[in-house]
């Protein structure tokens, strides 16, 4: 069933190399300070007892900074494998939410579109996405272009920061941490400036 | 660069559960007609989801970050400028340490 918009016409979805490189060039900032917490994963894993291989293995796999920082505190051996499954999967439970807001636009991709594009989907170019698709602009390869830059950031500096642990004492002292979560928060926001229904919370289309 | 087995099997399984609740979401959604009053709730989740994981980094953080973090709220809002608001909340972050850093 096509869904319509708010003018009563058909909104096509698109998924093209543009749209890629747009969600891209969107995550750089992103990637950037993805990469100051992976090297910060990476130290803490080699600490935990995960060889470099290993923990670029799970950044790769999981792509999921929340459940990895979360599970690093549960790996000991004996492993407690089921509840380390269990708690990756508690931490995932988000992704419900967010997989179902993509949804209504990704339902009409291929499947091998739509789900192999969700294996990028992270809390960041998710939320540039929806912004994406709330201003109208629907080109789903957004979500895998930045997702995709994350996943090299990401899988990359958890690989270096386990091989060469040790060398960043505590990036958050810096304010990255916050840094990142400020890329994440404002790049996310609507269009519009000085409008304050552009702020999260307030998302319909215009 | 050993690979232990049981450690692959392990991250093997937390691979399959993160990738079911991405997938399950999209699943979900396509197998329900949603109402008019769903997707509206949809659109909400958004901004829900934005704010939850900010909300603890500014929280537990301490007087600094919230302090930042208000910062950054009001040039927001006043400038509509995004650069300008990452300056404006990592440059008091910076500040606050240092006063913070002298004082004790």
């Amino acid at each position: 069933m096509p869904e319509k918009n708010i003018s009563g016409t058909e909104e096509r979805v698109t998924f093209t190399l543009a749209g890629a490189l747009a969600g891209a060039r969107r995550c750089v900032p992103i990637a950037i300070s993805g990469c100051g917490i992976g090297l910060v994963f990476g130290t803490l894993a080699g600490q935990a007892g995960l060889g470099a291989g290993e923990a670029a293995l799970m950044s790769a796999l999981v792509f999921s900074g929340a459940a990895q920082f979360v599970v690093l505190g549960l790996w000991a051996a004996p492993m407690p494998v089921a509840t380390i499954v269990l708690a990756t999967l508690v931490v995932g439970l988000r992704h419900l939410l967010m997989g179902a807001a993509l949804g209504r636009v990704f339902s009409k991709l291929s499947r091998l579109k739509a789900y192999g594009s969700v294996f990028f989907m992270a809390d960041e170019n998710w939320a540039l996405t929806m912004g994406e698709f709330a201003k109208g602009r629907r080109d789903a390869a957004f979500l895998v272009g930045g997702g995709l830059l994350m996943f090299l950031a990401w899988t990359g500096s958890t690989f270096a920061g386990s091989a060469f642990g040790g060398v960043v004492e505590d990036p958050s002292r810096w304010g990255s941490t916050l840094l990142s979560q400020l890329c994440f928060w404002l790049s996310s926001r609507g269009c519009g400036r000085g409008d304050p229904t552009s702020f999260p919370g307030r998302w319909r289309p215009r | 660069m050993a690979i232990d087995p049981g450690a692959l099997f392990t991250i093997v399984l937390m691979a399959l559960a993160t990738y079911a609740t991405r997938a399950g979401g999209l699943w979900l959604a396509s197998r329900f007609d949603l109402s008019e009053r769903a997707g509206a709730w949809l659109d909400q989740i958004p901004g829900a989801i934005l704010v939850s994981p900010v909300a603890p980094t500014i929280l537990m953080g301490g007087p600094v970050e919230v302090l930042a973090a208000l910062a950054v709220v009001i040039v927001s809002l006043r400038t509509g400028s995004r650069p300008a608001a990452m300056v404006t909340g990592v440059g008091t972050v910076l500040a606050l340490r240092a006063m913070e850093a002298n004082l004790l």
